[in-house]
């Protein structure tokens, strides 16, 4: 139970209200309360939680929109972790309700409760069972946000798997015709990954060591909270009983366990399972769990199956928040707690990234279901952000380009979130076309832009955005990946520039297939109707936010990049300090630190 | 010494020390007395048998609880540290942590099956009495299992279990099923019984003792002497066979054949207490056996070192039948259309993580007492999450069989449109058998794979610990489809028509029976750091 002092950390509130209140109302709503039958009351509890949790989530991340910032929000330009709350939960295993907010999770969290307050909105042609529905769509969004939010490990993965009871059952309730099957296959192969997930975190528990780490670096972590409410008195004491223990200190704080792992002796890396280093195995353990979620190439084919099948709200949420789980976990904990691992491992992270990127191409291309084929240029888009999360360990050569790690690393949280925006908008987009012509075949549809002409043009905007056409929000992401995996690997970036054209092609004929043409000689063709206004108000939004990313991209750049920078900045250190203590690479070490000093002189930053 | 002292010591011994720790046990004692006495007085006729079981398991759980809070170093105890272990009746059994716990979840378990009995209706207002005492001497058998300190005690609270077990899981006269049921398992009992007995007199005859801890102490001896190639054949094959009874018991692979059978055939009222009572109890007995026979309480660190084989040896075996076990069970359940039969299989899985912690514990055992206790403390808690886990399944199967007249998974068929309330509780139970949090299921398995991530992370039998922590993990994920199976015919089938689905609300006596139940299942799983403490105090029976 949260004490006094629990509760008077000025996040507490803030930060659990936006957790948990679609969660309490998902309770709510399951009480037999509200009558059968009154399912538009029920419609509208849900869209005003949701559009609650919005403008809660506002209210934290972007303080100036109300006026100023106070305690408990979020300081844009600070790279630290922010707004953290701290509460022992089970003190037998030191895991906590530590919840906090950096510069790559705020923005995340933004776009997980717009996005739900969109699906909500979007939830409206849902006439079958609209109160389990809501139930469960509230519960998801807790689960997604609690993901973003958690920083100890426990708790992230109870997050982590609070997801998919929901999702399984939006998916196999208020699916297509082969919901079952797409729904089971869903759960299995995220299942499954979560499970080596969840091996890995306590190998990574029970080998870690608080009494490593020195006070700064525990103060840094929250271990020991940093607040001025906690007197001086107390924190010594609190430092004291980590220094004294006779026993290891283990814990689930992801924080600490980064500075564990980035320890010039860690024991991670000292650590050995069946021949390899913990923190190999530990990387590849956690990241077969993250890419499962991603997906890339081979492990994506629950995504075609989920996003078909699934309704479109749902479709909306999956590409738009679920996917940048994955990428959003192998960049918080996969490279900060394991960068040995990510060094030894970088070929694989970018050569799955390039793998996805051109396969989900080809694959779209082929596809002759609208929604299948955007499910497949998901499994391409991600793969940019694979890449540029991939070459942030690349040392080229003897450079220790952190300048080109950091461009990649900042590429792909741009695109995640503009990959956000665009998936959502393109689903609802399909979505719109599917409730009045009941059909997703590209070979049948044409002349939309005749009958619905603002449908038509929203769309087409949308599905530019997607393509990453120059002054909308995709085109951002991809060029910077693009750009700095040159300096890892040449062939790389040729072969990811040359997917653009694919990308190009594929979403310039679907859109001619669709929107062009003479005349629409599909089925149903009198039920083309206008977009309603319900319809209107969650399109517009998600265009604006397209144009507004590709022309202002500092909207979301001068957030993220303070954190992903100083990250990747300490990550280059740590690359420099493993370099230096090998003998045989001393040579070529000694040369290169002449040259990373010249280099990080000239950035600016200390070395 | 002459026969006199004699006489009084060991007098005030019984009547002094045994006796006042053996109270939970005197009353489950007394009460199948008074029953047996109601059947034969005809004004006792009238009065209902349930109650006076209820009474008697309620004070046995009253003096369980004392004894659990009243012990030194429990998280109540105002008293630190301090004599916790006592062996009772000239060593025979043992009153210590792990007894006093496990005691309680027995008394537990009798106070929540009573009810749930009573509330389904089997058995009928004749057979009643019958039930109960074998109930209660069944259980009383079983906290025998819990607190045995010699081989002999092992051997007879073994069969004391496992007799009345038979005769109930015959109880349905009239059904084939059942009695076929019953004629199988006790004569699987009886082999397994008389193969233990074997193994039993196998190692006592080579180590001259059948007090646990005294035969600890000699295995150290024979084992620090480099014992003969015959001596070590014999205590193998005694280890073996001691084996194969708990095997039995806890419907391990390859001794699981009875389970299945046994669980279709007889009612599901008996279903639930063979897998939860008589299960925690198997668990518990092999915990005490690996535990004391391998790391013995007090014993030296030359004992500890000489005594590594033995826990090489333990550890292995009970590790590859929890490998198999796990897997078979989960294997095998996937092609079951009756439920009974399905958890027949879940409870066979169930017991495999059980035991991939009790080798956790014995591999652990005197090489580092705080992390054992932990493995011990992980499988205490397993038990008792399971106890509601598995006794709300039973409960929802029994309760659905009285209003749909069927235990097939087939009948459960489009279950949520009539009873929407049930199948969300029958949810909550299943998708915590899976292991997904928040549910009480997931902290168990969670605390059972860390205690078998910190025996790798101490190096401790990594090869092994590393083999049983991926079986864990990938038996996890093929528990998924069949459970979720279930769910998935319950709320995405179509309701039969042929079948008036008569309706289960959670309003109602049943329906807040069910709730009761599941409403531990979540908390355990967000707040379990209680119950945790709890188990944690038990586990450190053996430091």
């Amino acid at each position: 139970m949260p004490d006094a002092a629990n509760i008077l950390q000025p996040a507490f509130w803030p930060l659990t209200l936006v957790l948990f209140l679609p969660a309490i109302v998902a309770a709510i709503l399951s009480l037999p309360i509200i009558p059968r039958g009154r399912d538009e009351a029920v419609r509208w509890i849900a869209l005003g939680t949701t559009a609650a949790v919005f403008v809660m989530s506002l209210w934290v991340c972007l303080p100036w929109l109300f006026g100023g910032q106070g305690p408990g929000q979020f300081e844009t330009g600070r790279p630290e972790m922010q707004t953290v709350v701290k509460v022992p939960w089970i003190p037998a295993f030191g895991i906590e309700y530590l919840l906090g907010l950096d510069g790559i999770s705020m923005p995340l969290v933004l776009l997980t409760t717009f996005l739900s307050v969109l699906a909500a909105a979007a939830s409206w042609p849902i006439t079958k069972h609209v109160k389990a529905y809501f139930v469960l769509f509230l519960l998801l969004e807790t689960g997604m946000l609690g993901v973003f939010m958690g920083l100890d490990f426990f708790l992230f993965y109870v997050f982590w798997e609070v997801m998919l009871l929901p999702m399984y059952f939006l998916i196999g309730i208020w699916g297509g015709p082969r919901r079952e099957y797409a729904a089971i296959k869903f759960f299995l192969y995220t299942l499954l990954g979560s499970v080596l997930m969840l091996i890995a975190i306590l190998m990574l528990y029970f080998t870690s060591d608080l009494r490593a780490l020195s006070a700064e670096q525990l103060l840094a972590a929250h271990v020991v909270s940093p607040s001025p409410a906690l007197d001086a008195a107390s924190r010594t004491a609190a430092l004291e009983q980590i220094h004294g223990s006779p026993r290891p200190v283990h814990t689930f704080n992801l924080m600490a366990l980064a500075e564990i792992g980035q320890l010039p002796n860690s024991p991670f890396a000292a650590a050995r399972v069946w021949g390899w280093s913990l923190e190999t195995l530990a990387f590849l353990l956690l990241l077969i769990g993250f890419v499962i979620k991603v997906p890339v190439v081979p492990v994506h084919t629950w995504l075609p199956e989920a996003h078909v099948e699934a309704p479109t709200p749902i479709s909306m949420i999956l590409a738009g928040v679920l996917l940048k789980l994955g990428g959003y976990g192998i960049l918080r904990i996969c490279y900060p707690i394991c960068p040995g691992g990510g060094l030894a491992l970088a070929w694989l992270v970018c050569g799955l990234g390039v793998v996805s990127m051109v396969y989900g191409a080809f694959a779209a291309l082929a596809q002759k279901d609208f929604k299948r084929m955007v499910a497949y240029s998901s499994v391409s888009h991600m793969g940019y952000v694979m890449l540029g999360l991939g070459v942030w360990s690349a040392v080229a050569g003897t450079q220790y380009a952190w300048d080109a790690w950091a461009q990649g690393v900042n590429g792909a949280m741009f695109q995640m979130l503009a990959h956000g925006i665009s998936s959502a908008g393109m689903f609802f987009m399909v979505g719109v076309l599917y409730d009045r012509v009941h059909h997703r075949n590209l070979e049948e549809f044409g002349g939309i832009f005749g009958r619905m002409p603002v449908y038509a043009g929203l769309a087409v905007t949308i599905f530019f955005a997607g393509l990453g056409l120059p002054g909308l929000c995709g085109f951002i992401g991809e060029v910077l990946v693009t750009l700095s995996s040159w300096k890892y690997s040449q062939t790389l970036a040729v072969i990811s520039a040359f997917t653009v054209i694919l990308t190009a092609a594929y979403i310039l004929w679907a859109i001619q297939r669709v929107y062009l043409g003479a005349e629409y000689k599909g089925p149903h063709g009198d039920h083309l109707t206008p977009l309603t206004r319900r319809e209107l108000a969650i399109a517009v939004p998600l265009v604006f936010l397209a144009i507004l990313f590709g022309v202002a991209p500092q909207t979301i750049f001068r957030t993220v990049t303070p954190t992903v920078n100083r990250q990747v900045e300490t990550l280059a250190n740590w690359t420099r300090r493993v370099h230096d203590a090998r003998p045989s690479d001393r040579a070529v070490a000694e040369t290169a630190v002449g040259a990373t000093a010249a280099g990080v002189a000239s950035t600016g930053v200390s070395p | 010494m002459n026969l006199g002292t004699l006489l009084t010591s060991s007098l005030s011994d019984t009547l002094q020390v045994s006796l006042p720790l053996f109270r939970p046990e005197l009353c489950l004692a007394a009460t199948i007395v008074l029953l047996l006495l109601c059947r034969m007085l005809p004004v006792l006729r009238w009065v209902d048998s349930a109650w006076i079981a209820l009474g008697g398991a309620a004070f046995a759980a009253a003096y369980a609880w004392a004894d659990l809070r009243g012990l030194p170093g429990s998280p109540w105890s105002p008293v630190a540290s301090g004599l916790s272990r006592q062996e009772l009746f000239t060593g025979l059994l043992v009153f210590d942590a792990f007894t006093a716990y496990i005691r309680v979840l027995l008394a537990g378990f009798l106070l929540l099956y009573i009810p749930f009995t009573k509330i389904t209706g089997i058995p009928g207002r004749e057979e009643e009495t019958d039930f109960h005492v074998l109930l209660l001497g069944a259980v009383l058998g079983m906290c025998l299992m819990a607190s045995a300190n010699h081989l002999l005690t092992v051997f007879m609270a073994v069969e004391m279990a496992s007799v009345p077990s038979y005769a109930m899981a015959g109880f349905l006269k009239g059904r084939k099923a059942s009695s076929e049921a019953a004629l199988k398992y006790a004569v699987y009992g009886a082999g397994a019984a008389g193969i233990m007995l074997y193994g039993i007199s196998l190692l006592a005859g080579v180590l001259g003792s059948c007090h646990l801890p005294t035969m600890a102490a000699r295995l150290a001896t024979v084992l620090a002497g480099g014992s003969t190639g015959g001596v070590t054949t014999a205590l193998v094959l005694g280890g073996l066979m001691l084996a194969v009874g708990l095997s039995f018991k806890l419907s391990a692979v390859p001794f699981h054949f009875w389970c299945p059978d046994v669980f279709e055939g007889a009612a599901a009222e008996v279903g639930a207490f063979l897998s939860v009572a008589s299960k925690a109890a198997a668990v518990a007995l092999a915990v005490r056996l690996g535990c004391t026979l391998t790391a013995p309480p007090h014993a030296d660190a030359a004992q500890l070192a000489a005594l590594a084989d033995a826990r090489f040896y333990g550890a292995h075996l009970v590790g590859l039948l929890a490998a198999l076990t796990c897997t078979l069970g989960n294997l095998a359940a996937y092609g079951q259309t009756n439920m009974k039969r399905m958890l027949a299989y879940s409870t066979i899985a169930h017991a495999g993580y059980l035991m991939i912690g009790v080798a956790a514990a014995i591999a652990l055992g005197g090489v580092d007492r705080a992390a054992s206790r932990d493995a011990v403390a992980a499988v205490a808690f397993y038990l008792g999450a399971y106890l509601f886990m598995n006794l709300a399944a039973f409960a929802i199967v029994a309760l659905l069989r009285n209003t749909l007249r069927s235990e097939e998974i087939a009948a459960y068929s489009g279950l949520i449109q009539s009873s929407p309330g049930i199948v969300v509780a029958m949810g909550v139970v299943l998708v915590s058998l899976i292991g997904l949090p928040p549910l009480a299921g997931f902290t168990a398995k969670f605390l059972i794979f860390a205690s078998v991530s910190q025996a790798i992370a101490l190096g401790v039998e990594k090869p092994l610990m590393s083999v049983l922590l991926a079986v864990g993990g990938l038996n996890t994920v093929f528990s998924l489809v069949y459970y979720l199976r279930v769910l998935g015919v319950m709320i995405f089938g179509t309701p039969s028509t042929d079948r008036v689905n008569e309706p289960l609300p959670l309003v109602s006596l049943p329906g807040a029976f069910v709730t009761g139940l599941v409403a531990p299942v979540v908390v355990l799983g967000v707040f379990f750091a209680g119950l945790y403490a709890c188990a944690q105090f038990a586990g450190g029976f053996a430091s």
